[in-house]
């Protein structure tokens, strides 16, 4: 059987959840068995998860899962997959996720793989790939043990609804104490954040300076899209830190990445080059970004971002 | 205060990627390797910033071939007081986990630091792996540390479009994100040191490997980039919807 956490925030499940749950669904399909999600803490539409084929979903409803503790998550995620034999276990690749991967491979004895962007075969041994080096490569590996642990990269396939809603069954686990004491939790509301975007509107220096932005959130805004930048714009507080995308910064695989005034260094490709479509505007024709895009506009860009707003303006009202 | 940093060499971002002939392992050849940027910049440098304000000994953990001293004697030009390398080519992250924790179980250290992932591989697994071994809390993307007196730090980590605030007492295990620390150029009487400082070398106790690499492949080439004139950004739109179909 594959178990599949799926992770929620407040109590609602999401995109990364669903999209966790239908690679369980396709894992389990693979391997001929079931696929069963599991809820930790709140959860208010956890009967969802079968729209995208959980069989079943298991909710440990003790409020203290409100507050994230990788520790306790682990054990209990440990004990869940315990319980109901499963042989796969599935996470997503996010910041929970990442926490708790680690510790459920050591605790389970289980092989694991980080960050896959496909699903597995099973002819011939258990066989995943995910992308390395930067995106420059793809790497497969073989897992051994009995228990297998993976973590699922965002956007990497498409939530398919295949089933109708499951039956929430309450799961008995006592909850260990956490010794890490959660003291406040801020998010910015209101946007989607950049790791589960589709669509990312960035900019870099070519912007010359903060009070230029607008353009960039007029697009933004008429797209539906997630504003993200670059290093060095980051590095100079003309946009705030959590925008930076990148490698030091947020790696993201979003459907469509608009990259404007970006000269497209190694550094920043290393974070955005799994994007679906990318498309560069800039006006130095010799750009290397221009290189790694589908679609690329020479230009200035403070002609040609407006313009570009008011196409898509077209083009939705038309919808 | 006693702080373990576990520091990676991964090829640099901006190094071109071969592979030997049965595709089974990374060509070492003319590959430019650094420090992992996450361990150098953030981890080690916030461990040697809270050795100098409360004192202690800051040591260096790698899991790894000879070839990995010249990065080892960075980490030590840098500032670390001594170093510790398993000797083996690491075959998976749970047996690089397994080898640090059993060396850090003997040693009682406080804090446990290492980058939040690899540049090479980004799997993140490594820390959290640790923690597990030694049953220990583990933060991770930490991006601001304070501690007054050693015992109780409170951090900040990011976490999915926000961020968490935590306090947790030593000793615990700790992913370091950009914003923990400043990096640290090391100088000529760093690098003078490095050499004298202790670099032990360790055989590695044994593991069973539970995943294994098969085999790297090269993504499909990309097709050519399509220019679009300035003025046509119709045409743009277009394309996005009816060819690439991303909106």
């Amino acid at each position: 059987m594959v178990l599949v956490f799926a992770e929620s925030q407040k109590g609602n499940f999401k995109k990364t959840a669903f999209e966790a749950v239908t690679y369980g669904y396709k894992t389990a399909q693979v391997l001929g068995t079931e696929c069963v999600a599991l809820a930790l803490g709140t959860a208010h539409n956890a009967a969802d998860l079968g729209l995208y084929g959980a069989s079943k979903v298991l909710h440990l409803a003790d409020a203290t899962l409100d507050q994230f503790d990788s520790q306790v998550y682990a054990k209990v995620i440990a004990e869940a997959s315990q319980q109901v034999g499963a042989k796969v276990v599935v996470l997503s690749h996010t910041s929970t996720g990442k926490s708790i991967h680690g510790r459920l491979a050591a605790r389970l004895s289980a092989g694991s793989v980080a960050g896959v962007n496909s699903v597995p075969t099973a002819d011939g041994g258990f066989k995943v790939k995910k992308g390395v080096f930067s995106g420059k490569a793809i790497a497969e590996y073989e897992i051994k043990s009995e228990v297998k642990v993976l973590s699922v990269m965002g956007n990497s396939l498409q939530p398919a609804v295949v089933g109708s809603a499951a039956s929430v069954e309450t799961l008995e686990i006592s909850v260990p104490a956490s010794r890490v004491k959660v003291k406040s939790v801020s998010r910015i509301e209101g946007i989607v954040p950049l790791p589960e975007a589709e669509l990312v509107v960035s900019a870099g220096r070519g912007m010359k300076g903060p009070e230029n932005w607008g353009i960039v959130e007029d697009l933004a805004n008429v797209l539906g899209a997630t504003t993200a930048c670059s290093r060095p714009v980051a590095d100079v507080h003309w946009r705030p830190h959590h925008e930076h995308v990148g490698q030091t910064g947020i790696a993201i695989r979003p459907n469509l990445y608009i990259a404007i005034g970006i000269s497209g260094a190694i550094q920043h490709l290393a974070g955005v080059n799994n994007s679906k479509t990318i498309v560069v505007i800039n006006k130095d024709p010799e750009a290397p970004f221009f290189k790694a895009a589908d679609y690329g506009v020479v230009g200035d860009l403070f002609e040609v971002v407006p313009k570009l707003t008011e196409a898509f303006k077209k083009f939705k009202a038309a919808e | 205060m006693k702080i373990l940093v576990c520091v990676s060499k991964t090829p640099d971002t901006t190094t071109k990627i071969a592979f030997n002939a049965s595709n089974t392992e990374l060509d070492g050849n003319g590959v430019q390797y650094i420090m992992n940027p996450y361990d150098e910049w953030y981890a080690l440098v916030r461990a040697l910033e809270l050795k100098e304000a409360l004192g202690g000994t800051v040591t260096l953990i790698n899991v790894g071939p000879a070839d990995n001293d010249q990065v080892i004697r960075k980490g030590l030009a840098i500032g670390a007081d001594d170093a510790v390398r398993i000797d083996m080519n690491p075959p998976s992250a749970l047996n690089v986990a397994f080898q640090i924790a059993e060396h850090a179980r003997a040693e009682n250290y406080d804090l446990i630091f290492l980058g939040k992932e690899t540049i090479d591989y980004n799997g993140s697994e490594i820390g959290a792996m640790i923690a597990e071994y030694l049953d220990l809390p583990f933060v991770s993307y930490a991006t601001k540390l304070d501690t007054s007196d050693g015992k109780t730090a409170t951090i900040q980590r990011d976490i999915e479009g926000g961020v968490e605030e935590v306090e947790v007492d030593t000793p615990f295990v700790l992913s370091a994100a950009k914003g923990l620390a400043e990096q640290r150029i090391p100088n000529m009487k760093g690098i003078m040191m490095a050499k004298s400082k202790a670099l032990k070398v360790v055989a590695p106790a044994a593991f069973e490997d539970k995943a294994v690499t098969v085999q790297y492949t090269l993504p499909p080439a990309k097709s050519a980039v399509k220019m679009i004139a300035p003025e046509n950004m119709e045409e743009l739109v277009k394309l996005l919807h009816e060819e690439a179909k991303v909106i």
